[in-house]
């Protein structure tokens, strides 16, 4: 089970008290209705699904309740940042 | 029986306790302290299970977890019975009750081991390939046989009487293994001030040094700088001591899960004590002291009873006083097995040979022996064995240069202590995701590269003798707690064992007619290895499914380097270029219980109940499951049958009046000035014109166009909407609506809470529904006039608070009663007696999805199923074109969203009004489809219609509506039924009575 740190909570916390919640940073187009079917698709369906560090999204669940991001590497587990939702990815 | 082969004195038994027990119905007596093992031993019993494949005889191996042979079921009651056992770590306890494995009909009589005389028709890969044809014959003949002939142990046929607790813990650094290393390692962290855990498999902490008669530590001998050691660690009260917990499993972050085994070793456990315990520990450092397991020679039938490992038959006689035999023959690549030889010779053990696969013999040990007048033969092989239910005989040859060894001598013996060397115990380093590198001198895989804050000490990365052992350990404990390492403690009569051997040993003739057992516990042989190669794997991981080697429930902890050495020279490659399985876990079997912990019967998962439950038991109600939730089914009366309850519900609610629990509903509030706004991106509806007091269904989509979850939304205030959502679906509801709101347009000002369980929720339909409220309502005027469908007032009812909608899911009149949860039951019976009066019924969930879809009304979930837009429905006029974006709308464009063709929902009639079709069942359009013709579409509803005195459905059908007024087949238990395709709409299509 790994240990997450909130970055709203400022605390380390079980994995049972968060939800995963996919990729970060996806942007959805302002307007979708401008976006063509290719790239609407991209959007829905189209993942980085990186072996090594991923930039991802996760809820604080059974805590907060508050969604944030963080860099876990893929094959390790290793969480190396979490970072509130907004903010850039830090540089690692 | 008693103990035949005990000596007078000595090990770590108590003989003035002696302790009762059974094996196979028979009675014996051993002693306290004694395992079941050492105790069977002590009586000369040897035989011990029946091997997985073959059913060979077989007896014991080792003396501890890594036991691959002696698997027993133990316990006298059904409900306390554990199969599957290694009898090597079973304490002994009165009345103790094991029985043996795998045989029939029994261990000394197995008829199955007629498999043994077949064996050239079960050689590796045999599950894959010799059962494959004639299709079919696996299940019916081939499965069922070898799940018989070849297994471990049987499952209890009672539930567990016992009861399991789980357990977190934190500490500074856990030690892995409380042998020499790891309780040098404790003592230098716990002199450091650290909070530290020390967890050992056995039942005493100490490992190798329970066994320790000739050294001395510290200028005292072993045993008591063990006690003394144990002393001080118990005494500090920032030390936990754990013995009989296996530490099984190393997470990411130096997360270890343990079991321990609180109160199987005791005759009669304090009932409030848990079995076993599961602990989870999050340890800032970790120091791996697991030690390191002796390996088997593989010569040909090395695997009868009396044949074992050098340092369990020496450790057997250290520990509990036993001689495993009365003449042994040694064979050895390794100088340990020597010692071996002297201790069970001092014990009065005839030593027959000493044979060393080697060409030279020439450490302390060999030396000692050859002292003590024991026969040393070095470049001497081990070629079989002769004996049935324990060996007899070991035949000795002289090893050749070239690899291979002469015809055996016959040397009568009834113990065979062998000796491979010794292989360090990686699983958990491994396991912790830490690299291996492979050490030359050694010819072992040890620990190389941390992957976590970790470090291994003692014999698990090869620091064998007592001494380095224990300065690796101090030096280990020290460096966790970042302190200077300890001054080396003085070690003495402890020399240094060198030597090993691995792979086949050299064999006299063709070794592929014989059987030289490489796995143990799954019945692998050397031969099983070289022909996984010939047939085409290459990889270690490949040859390991194959022959299934090293996938027993041991985890291969005896058998893996003698496998992996057989691959890489049949491959005719090195061992690191061939290179290790996986190490999984559990290190060694963990009980489901044990996991499960307390989450088991009524604890296993939460049960919601309604604040009107207690009600509607009281009254009939039968319940069933929705998610979580109990919901009354229907309220059977004396004497009717469910089809008589429900239509009498039915009938009475479209022609009176009907009330239900609609508690359930989920109800979510949302505020905020841009609540409107919010409501409106995330619903296909319009929101943000919706008047005060007013109430809209709405409908909403995932983002790729498909529905996933509808209710009414009522607007309370300006800037607060009451949401309802399905039973089921409230809580990913809120958790998409926090995600959109923070994640998406964080500049939305609105806020959501979960309601569910602040209200109770009271549903009343039927022509006569007003009726019953307006004498109990107060501050609301819901005449037609004033409230009309689809609004919401806020006032009294009874004095009590209540948020009162004027909604339908029946088609009738309907009005929702929400009032705070505590008052629930209450105003339940306040509207309940004035129902009496008007002779109104109590419905459950049965009826009410039969009436909404006599009117068409959708449930989600079942007219859905994740691929259906709103159009597919029916509903595609409720999408507010007028708005730019709302959640899924883009996706609504999408070709394959918008083409022709799409599964749509239409009515069903079936020919036969009696007769109802099956949910789930297909539609077709021939009586009888040429298979490989795909369906139109499925069957989401049928009910039987008391109102309409027939039955109907509900069902996606490709291009639907454009079918209306043609027909279809559906396919039943006995060949398809016509069916007439109509407007999903079955009872009042002008909806007028909505408004009686
Ligand atoms: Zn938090």
């Amino acid at each position: 089970m790994l240990l997450i740190r909130c970055p709203y909570c400022e605390m380390e916390r079980p994995e049972t008290e968060f939800r995963y919640g996919g990729e970060a940073h996806l942007v959805r187009p302002l307007h979708p209705a401008a976006a063509s079917d290719e790239e609407w698709s991209a959007f829905l369906y189209l993942r980085v699904n990186d072996k090594g560090l991923h930039a991802e999204r996760w809820r604080h669940a059974s805590g907060c309740g508050r969604y944030f991001n963080c860099l876990r590497d893929t094959i390790t587990d290793k969480i190396s940042v979490t970072y509130k939702s907004g903010e850039a990815p830090p540089s690692l | 029986m008693t103990g035949d082969n005990r000596v007078q004195s000595g090990g770590r038994i108590d003989r003035a306790k002696p302790i009762g027990f059974t094996f196979d119905g028979k009675k014996f007596t051993g002693f306290a302290g004694d395992t079941l093992a050492s105790a069977l031993l002590a009586n000369g019993v040897h035989l011990m299970g029946r091997s997985f494949k073959y059913h060979r005889p077989r007896g014991l191996l080792t003396m501890g977890s890594e036991e691959p042979n002696a698997l027993v079921g133990v316990g006298s009651q059904e409900s306390r019975f554990t199969p599957n056992l290694r009898a090597t770590q079973v304490e002994l306890y009165e009345g103790l009750t094991a029985v043996s494995q795998n045989n029939w009909p029994s261990l000394s009589l197995d008829f199955q081991a007629v498999n043994g005389l077949f064996s050239s028709f079960i050689p590796a890969g045999f599950y894959y390939k010799t059962f494959m044809h004639p299709k079919g014959a696996w299940e019916s003949l081939y499965e069922p046989l070898i799940r018989r002939a070849a297994g471990l142990g049987r499952a209890p046929k009672a539930r567990d009487a016992d009861h399991y607790a789980n357990l977190y813990a934190h500490c500074d650094v856990a030690i892995v293994g409380a042998g020499p290393a790891g309780l040098a390692a404790a003592l230098a962290a716990a002199r450091g001030g650290a909070r530290v855990m020390l967890f050992d498999e056995q039942a005493e902490l100490g490992g190798s040094l329970l066994a320790e008669s000739a050294a001395r530590i510290d200028g005292k001998p072993a045993a008591d700088w063990l006690a003394a050691t144990l002393a001080e660690l118990a005494a500090a009260p920032h030390v936990t001591l754990l013995p009989r917990t296996q530490i099984f499993g190393y997470y990411a972050q130096n997360f270890l899960a343990g079991l321990e085994r609180v109160s199987d070793h005791l005759a009669s456990p304090d009932p409030k004590l848990p079995r076993e315990r599961l602990w989870r520990v999050r340890a800032k450092r970790v120091v791996l002291a697991a030690g390191a397991h002796e390996r088997p020679l593989v010569f040909p039938d090395n695997d009868r009873p009396g044949i074992m490992l050098a340092d369990a038959a020496r450790g057997f006689l250290a520990r509990y006083g036993v001689t495993p035999g009365a003449r042994a023959v040694i064979a050895t690549a390794h100088d340990s097995a020597y010692r071996a030889a002297l201790e069970l010779a001092q014990a009065g053990v005839a030593i027959a040979l000493i044979a060393d696969l080697r060409p030279n013999a020439e450490g302390e040990w060999p030396e000692a022996a050859r002292k003590a007048g024991l026969r040393v033969e070095t470049g001497a092989a081990i070629v079989g064995t002769r004996g049935h239910l324990r060996v007899s005989h070991a035949l000795v040859a002289k090893r050749w240069a070239d690899g291979s060894a002469g015809r055996g001598e016959a040397i009568a013996c009834d113990l065979i202590a062998m000796s491979g060397g010794w292989t360090p115990s990686v699983h958990l380093f491994s396991q912790s995701r830490g690299k291996l590198a492979f050490d030359e001198t050694l010819q072992a895989f040890v620990p190389d590269v941390s992957a976590q804050a970790e470090r291994s000490a003692g014999a698990c990365r090869g620091a064998f003798a007592l001494s380095e052992a224990l300065a690796d350990g101090a030096a280990a404990g020290a460096a966790a707690v970042s302190a200077a390492a300890p001054a080396p403690v003085s070690v003495e009569g402890a020399p240094a064992a060198h030597g090993g051997f691995l792979g086949l040993s050299p064999p006299h003739g063709d070794p592929q007619k014989s059987k030289a057992f490489v796995d143990f516990q799954n019945d692998v042989t050397a031969r099983d290895v070289t022909l996984a190669t010939r047939e085409g794997m290459r990889s270690i991981e490949h040859i390991k499914r194959y022959t299934t080697t090293g996938m027993a429930t041991d985890q291969g902890k005896t058998s893996n380097m003698n496998a992996l050495a057989i691959a890489s020279q049949a491959l005719g490659k090195t061992i690191p270029q061939v290179g290790l399985t996986t190490f999984r876990l559990p290190y060694t079997p963990v009980t489901f219980a044990s996991i499960a912990g307390m989450s088991r019967r009524e604890l296993f998962d939460p049960v919601r109940q309604t604040p009107l439950h207690a009600w509607a038991a009281e009254n009939g109600a039968t319940f069933e499951e929705a998610g979580l939730w109990k919901r009354a089914s229907y309220f059977k009366r004396p004497g009717e049958d469910v089809k008589a309850a429900v239509a009498r519900e039915c009938l009475g609610t479209r022609e009176r009046a009907g009330m239900m629990d609609a508690s359930t509903l989920g109800k979510i509030e949302v505020v905020g000035p841009d609540a409107a706004e919010f409501l409106n991106r995330l619903y296909i509806n319009a929101f943000a014109k919706l008047g005060v007091g007013r109430c809209r269904y709405g409908l909403m989509l995932n983002e790729a166009g498909y529905v996933m979850d509808d209710g009414v939304i009522a607007r309370l205030a300006q800037d607060r909407f009451h949401v309802t959502t399905t039973s089921v679906g409230a809580a990913h509801v809120i958790t998409l609506m926090e995600d959109f709101a923070q994640t998406e347009w964080p500049d939305l000002k609105v806020w959501f809470t979960s309601t569910t369980e602040q209200w109770a929720t009271i549903a009343i339909n039927g022509p006569r529904a007003r009726q019953m409220l307006e004498p109990l309502v107060e501050g609301i005027d819901i005449s037609a006039a004033a409230m009309p469908h689809l609004s919401m007032r806020e006032g009294h009812i009874c004095g009590v608070p209540t948020r009162l909608a004027r909604v339908s899911f029946t088609g009738e009149l309907g009005f929702e009663v929400n009032v705070p949860a505590d008052y629930g039951r209450a105003i339940w019976e306040a509207i309940w007696a004035e129902g009496r009066k008007v002779d109104c019924v109590v419905y459950g969930l049965d009826v009410l999805l039969i009436l909404r879809a006599e009117k068409g009304f959708i449930v989600v979930g079942q007219e859905t199923d994740g691929t259906v837009t709103p159009d597919d429905l029916g509903l595609g006029k409720m999408i507010a074109q007028s708005k730019p974006d709302f959640v899924g709308k883009r996706s609504l464009a999408m070709p394959d969203l918008a083409r022709e063709g799409r599964k749509q929902l239409v009515g069903l009639l079936p020919d036969d009004s009696q007769f109802k079709l099956d949910e789930g069942a297909q539609v077709v359009d021939a009586i009888a489809p040429a298979i490989g013709t795909s369906a139109l579409g499925h069957v989401t509803s049928s009910y039987f219609s008391p109102t309409l005195g027939r039955t109907f459905a509900m069902a996606l059908v490709a291009g639907g509506r454009s079918r209306i007024g043609g027909t279809a087949y559906v396919t039943t238990m006995q060949g398809t039924a016509l069916v007439r395709i109509v407007e999903p709409i079955f009872y009042d299509k002008e909806g007028k009575r909505l408004d009686a």
